[in-house]
């Protein structure tokens, strides 16, 4: 087994097939993809595929160390930059095939009209943190 | 009550109730709850496995007759059983197959063993392999639908017992359970249970990969490379258990794979210092290993032992025949040419094995390595 994150950007990901904004859709249309992504979600847990699963805000801050008794530097956001994450999913799945085919379909979530969005979605392996032994 | 005492009556106690009449899937669960039960008892009791029969052939009743109600229909089951064969040896033997079953996804494999075999909780498996413990129980529910159909009595290919067993020793994670120790425990447990000299060959490649935990990594977790490792830190009677083993087994002459590879093992553990690792016979063992399966990994492991017992040029002529794809080539690659005398290459090899390493310590170590190449003075 191994674990993948499914990664939903807000930008820097190509343009999807059915590209409109989400502010454009009907609610029915809004209702109908929320429920996708619950049930897509559930189904998971359902085959023991399921980790973990989590929205984040568009607006954060960048924060970095300032020196010793100083207090963080707070910058940003950045309207310049380019990759923005809207979320993501983490699956632990037999084999990177499994992992490209719920990502695919993840990325069928219906959008405007009803159809399906055909998102770009980013999908990275986790490091293990244990090592297998070689002699 | 001692929990891991509780935890060897497992497999025994839900063959109990499979002679009894109850199918695995509801047996597992009844012997999970009077478990969970028995690990909350307050005082030890005289006979424990008859206490766990007892209470677990309870809650199967309690569970099939809250299921008969809903069906509103009579289960065989409502009756006590009759005193009947109670117990067989062979009932655990059969555990070990039908978990392991070729039906089953080898995660679910894995994760049924630890639970009916192993007589792990759900949540200690859960935690073992950092997944939610819903998600765990589904995977296990899951695999007990997937083995409904499967006859109890018929044995399978014990090949298939031993990868489990083997993933469970080798991809052990995190948790309040060693699962490279319980792997060892379960070995140990079907060893003694049949006369195959395959089992008995994993159980040697275990105990002597094992008995050198110890020194393989520091304690803030960096990887010590075995030439490096403080070889007064291995566990020699676990070594010598290994070594016993593994003669006994290929006395008898049926090679396989883990027996090889359990003798490279041995030979590595044999030696007093890595200088005096006897790579020629090393070699020859991985020539056994790449017949006996084939398997690249395999290869490429030869491809570096050619290069201690040869040579670097030697070593790097090998891996020159191999598919430069291949998980750790380019590792490897970086290994031999700094043996070859390129610590220039080695470094640049070292840095992109890094980029490509499957787990963090494997990446900070080649990430170091690169780092001591590239900080030499400049010639």
């Amino acid at each position: 087994m191994a674990k993948y994150l499914l990664l939903k950007h807000y930008r820097g990901a190509p343009a999807p097939v059915n590209d409109v904004s989400m502010d454009q859709w009907t609610p029915e249309e809004v209702a109908a993809h929320v429920r996708y992504m619950a049930d897509f979600a559930a189904r998971l847990e359902g085959t023991g595929e399921f980790v973990d699963s989590q929205g984040i805000a568009p607006e954060g801050a960048f924060v970095r160390y300032d020196g010793e008794g100083r207090p963080p530097v707070v910058d940003g956001p950045f309207a310049e930059t380019k990759d923005l994450i809207a979320g993501w999913m983490v699956i632990d799945v037999e084999s990177r095939e499994r992992a490209y085919e719920l990502a695919a379909e993840l990325s069928a979530a219906p959008g405007a009209g009803g159809r399906p969005i055909h998102e770009w979605l980013e999908v990275r392996p986790f490091l293990t943190i244990h090592s297998t032994v070689f002699d | 009550m001692n929990e891991s005492l509780l935890r060897e009556l497992v497999p025994a106690v839900i063959g109990v109730l499979v002679r009894r009449g109850a199918d695995f899937a509801a047996a597992e669960d009844a012997v999970q709850d009077a478990l969970v039960e028995a690990v909350r008892a307050p005082q030890e009791v005289r006979d424990p496995k008859g206490w766990l029969i007892t209470v677990a052939w309870r809650k199967f009743l309690d569970a099939a007759r809250a299921e008969t109600s809903r069906r509103d229909r009579e289960l065989r089951a409502e009756s006590e059983p009759e005193p009947g064969p109670a117990e067989s040896a062979d009932d655990t033997l059969r555990l070990y197959f039908l978990c392991a079953h070729p039906s089953l996804t080898p995660s679910s494999a894995v994760a049924l063993t630890l639970r009916a075999v192993g007589g792990l909780t759900t949540r200690q498996i859960a935690q073992a392999y950092l997944v939610p413990e819903s998600t765990m129980a589904q995977r296990i529910s899951r695999a007990k639908r997937t083995v409904a159909g499967v006859r109890f009595t018929r044995p399978g290919d014990v090949a298939t017992v031993l990868r489990v067993l083997y993933l469970v020793f080798n991809e052990g994670y995190s948790g309040d359970v060693d699962l490279a120790a319980e792997a060892i425990r379960l070995t140990r447990q079907l060893a003694a249970m049949t006369k195959d000299e395959e089992v008995a060959g994993l159980l040697a490649l275990m105990l002597l990969h094992h008995a050198r935990r110890p020194a393989r990594t520091t304690p803030d977790g960096r990887l010590v490379p075995l030439a490096e490792q403080d070889r007064g830190r291995w566990d020699t009677r676990m070594i010598a258990e290994g070594v016993d083993i593994l003669q006994a087994a290929l006395a008898r002459d049926r090679l396989g794979e883990f027996q090889a590879q359990a003798a490279i093992a041995a030979l590595h553990a044999d030696a007093p210092t890595a200088a005096e690792t006897d790579w020629v016979q090393i070699v020859e063992w991985y020539d056994e290993l790449v017949r006996l399966t084939g398997n690249p990994v395999a290869r490429l492991n030869r491809a570096v032992a050619v290069g201690e017992a040869d040579g670097a040029r030697a070593g790097l002529a090998a891996l020159a025949e191999l598919d430069p794809g291949l998980p750790r080539h380019t590792a490897a690659a970086a290994y031999l040419h700094e043996r070859a005398g390129d610590p220039a290459t080695a470094a640049r090899l070292y840095a992109e094995a890094a980029r490509k390493a499957p787990s963090l310590p494997e990446r900070d170590h080649l990430t170091r390595q690169a780092a001591r190449l590239n900080a030499r003075p400049r010639e």
